[in-house]
């Protein structure tokens, strides 16, 4: 009894830990660019959803996997993101909070909505073979796609630390994180590099989107559970550190499928905000981020 | 008199005189309007009222909630279980009500408030707190759970337990939107209305030559909850049914700050001329896209008019309707 008790905790344990991964990479997104340009995203979880959409298109008529269409997502996304940021998000920087929070929902109203025109509102997933497969690792049972989905934003987040640590581009990008004022005096075009951050972000949640359809399908109305998914992740990880998004998507991946072990499923986003609302009262900087910032 | 004169103040009499016609307008309106064009106006005022209300925390003392569902899903509820489970009617109701949601209202904004959350981390707590009561409210048999909560339906006038046609909820809705409207024009001229524009301009200089920032803050989120809650209570008894998908969902809170901040945030007739575009854009959408028979094309729509809103009219609607009208008002 106990002993299958502990079992099917640390199954579940293992299963939040592996979705947690992919939480984290599209945390990750909303994260880097509030951290850069003091912009929260509340079309993120559109975003998601596109990106979802866009793999399951890719398998669905052209046979394309979802790990092999990532890249390509990626780089689409990648090059939306730079357009947005350059042509619609780039005078609002300065503006107050509530006007970018119309513009972001007047984005998000539109992305979503052109997935309900275009692939209608009913579930759509993909069948893959790997879904059938499994890694055992002693007594755990690991989900293939699961495992996949994990390595791969792994081996993305690993990718994104080079990037800010190692190139040049990157490091510009943490300076003017840094110091906006710093970075426009030494002569660094601000503006390039703002529209560059949005890009890795938006990149971020669309790969996350491909990851995710191999895992769960997708409908348009699971945007905004996206959205407050990511808002709580990154706040309990720490608005703008990446660290803290990876590990936030950790803790929540956890956290929910614990909390849908042992109370009901439909309680786990209760304990998710309860989760939110201590952190941002006891550690509004979250469990990783700097006092301060 | 000293209150009328103090409310009526420096307005030009023109406004005043626009203002008297279109109330006269209004109270007759149930007599020239079929029921459509009731039902359209019936929400102008609902969205006219309740972001009249929001307009107070974020517009006048600079508090951004994007949680105000929570209110108003609390005030609906509370008011439509008495009724169902015991009988009590909304007049009475709405009393508890508005104390639920007002102490809703305290414990946010207290907890937000003293800990110095601003901007977008009071806004995600605002989310936070109504996402937590939406999950709750599902798992609470006495609101009905997620199966809903649904009140008899009946025509018949009995304005004590507020049951009726819809002429009786355009009354009812247009006595708040009026009442709120001038409520708020008296708040603005208080001295606390002056603590409000002050914090909200700079939070620190206000503290710093003395303004009680907190006390301030404190009654500016219980006003406006209390307010909401109404909206909730009306909502409630005109639709006759409550989920908490609904009543607590994001959406509802996003609906209720949109016609504010496309009116104009901060000003008396910004929700006013906020809730009037959006309706009206709304209505225009819906046939146009019954026509075309795409499902979402109406929210496309709805999501461009949006975004041609905020990036050509970033302060709204009304200060620029007002300067073309010739009407400046005193920018607050």
């Amino acid at each position: 009894m106990t002993a299958d008790f502990f079992l099917s905790l640390a199954q579940a344990i293992a299963k939040g830990l592996l979705t947690g991964m992919v939480y984290g990479l599209m945390a990750l997104g909303l994260s880097v660019v509030f951290g850069v340009m003091r912009i929260v995203n509340f079309a993120h979880g559109e975003m998601m959803v596109v990106g979802m959409y866009l793999a399951w298109m890719g398998f669905e008529y052209l046979q394309v996997s979802p790990m092999l269409s990532l890249p390509l997502i990626a780089i689409l996304f990648f090059a939306a993101g730079y357009a947005l940021q350059r042509g619609l998000i780039s005078p609002f920087i300065n503006r107050p909070e509530h006007q970018q929070f119309l513009l972001l929902l007047a984005i998000a109203i539109l992305l979503v909505n052109a997935c309900l025109a275009i692939a209608g509102p009913d579930l759509r997933g993909v069948q893959m073979e790997a879904q059938f497969e499994s890694y055992e690792l002693g007594p755990l049972v690991l989900d293939a796609v699961r495992l996949h989905a994990a390595l791969t934003a792994i081996a993305i987040a690993g990718l994104l630390w080079l990037f800010f640590t190692r190139t040049r581009t990157g490091k510009s990008i943490r300076a003017a994180a840094d110091n906006h004022t710093g970075a426009l005096v030494v002569g660094l075009d601000v503006r390039r590099l703002y529209a560059f951050t949005f890009g890795v972000g938006a990149a971020c949640v669309g790969a996350a989107g491909a990851l995710m359809i191999t895992i769960i399908p997708v409908s348009p109305f699971l945007a905004v559970e996206y959205t407050l998914l990511a808002f709580v992740i990154v706040i309990v990880g720490g608005l703008g550190s990446m660290t803290g998004a990876l590990a936030g998507g950790l803790l929540i991946g956890v956290s929910e499928a614990v909390a849908g072990l042992l109370l009901q499923p439909s309680l786990k986003s209760m304990f998710s905000f309860g989760l939110l609302i201590l952190v941002l009262l006891l550690r509004p900087q979250g469990l990783f981020g700097k006092a301060g910032s | 008199m000293n209150l009328v004169r103090r409310l009526v103040g420096n307005a030009p009499p023109r406004i005043l005189w626009s203002l008297g016609a279109l109330l006269a307008l209004l109270l007759i309106a149930p007599a020239l309007l079929g029921k459509y064009w009731l039902s359209v106006l019936i929400l102008i005022l609902y969205f006219a009222y309740v972001g009249q209300a929001w307009n107070i925390l974020m517009g006048f003392a600079g508090q951004l909630s994007l949680g105000h569902a929570l209110y108003a899903g609390l005030g609906g509820y509370i008011a439509a279980g008495l009724y169902f489970h015991y009988g009590i009617g909304p007049w009475a109701g709405l009393f508890a009500a508005v104390a639920v949601a007002a102490t809703a209202g305290a414990i946010v904004g207290y907890l937000g408030f003293r800990f110095s959350l601003a901007g977008v981390y009071f806004a995600l707590l605002t989310i936070a707190f109504s996402e937590f009561t939406r999950v709750a409210f599902d798992h609470w048999a006495w609101a009905g759970g997620s199966g809903g909560l649904f009140l008899k339906v009946d025509a018949t006038r009995d304005i004590v337990n507020l049951r009726g046609g819809p002429v009786l909820f355009y009354y009812v809705i247009l006595a708040l939107a009026v009442g709120a409207f001038i409520l708020c024009r008296a708040l603005l001229e208080s001295r606390l209305g002056r603590y409000w524009l002050a914090i909200r301009e700079d939070a620190e200089a206000a503290q710093a030559v003395g303004v009680p920032v907190l006390r301030c803050k404190m009654i500016a989120i219980v006003i406006s909850a209390a307010l909401t809650a109404l909206a909730g209570v009306w909502n409630a008894f005109y639709y006759n049914n409550l989920f908490p998908e609904t009543a607590f969902a994001m959406g509802r809170s996003i609906e209720i700050t949109l016609a504010p901040i496309i009116g104009g945030l901060g000003t008396l007739f910004g929700p006013v001329v906020g809730a009037v575009v959006l309706t009206g854009l709304g209505e225009a959408f819906t046939d146009l896209s019954d026509a075309l028979r795409i499902s979402g094309i109406k929210q496309i729509f709805y999501g461009l008019a949006l975004l041609v809103i905020v990036v050509y009219r970033p302060a709204g609607v009304w200060p620029w309707l007002a300067d073309k009208l010739g009407l400046k008002e005193r920018q607050p």
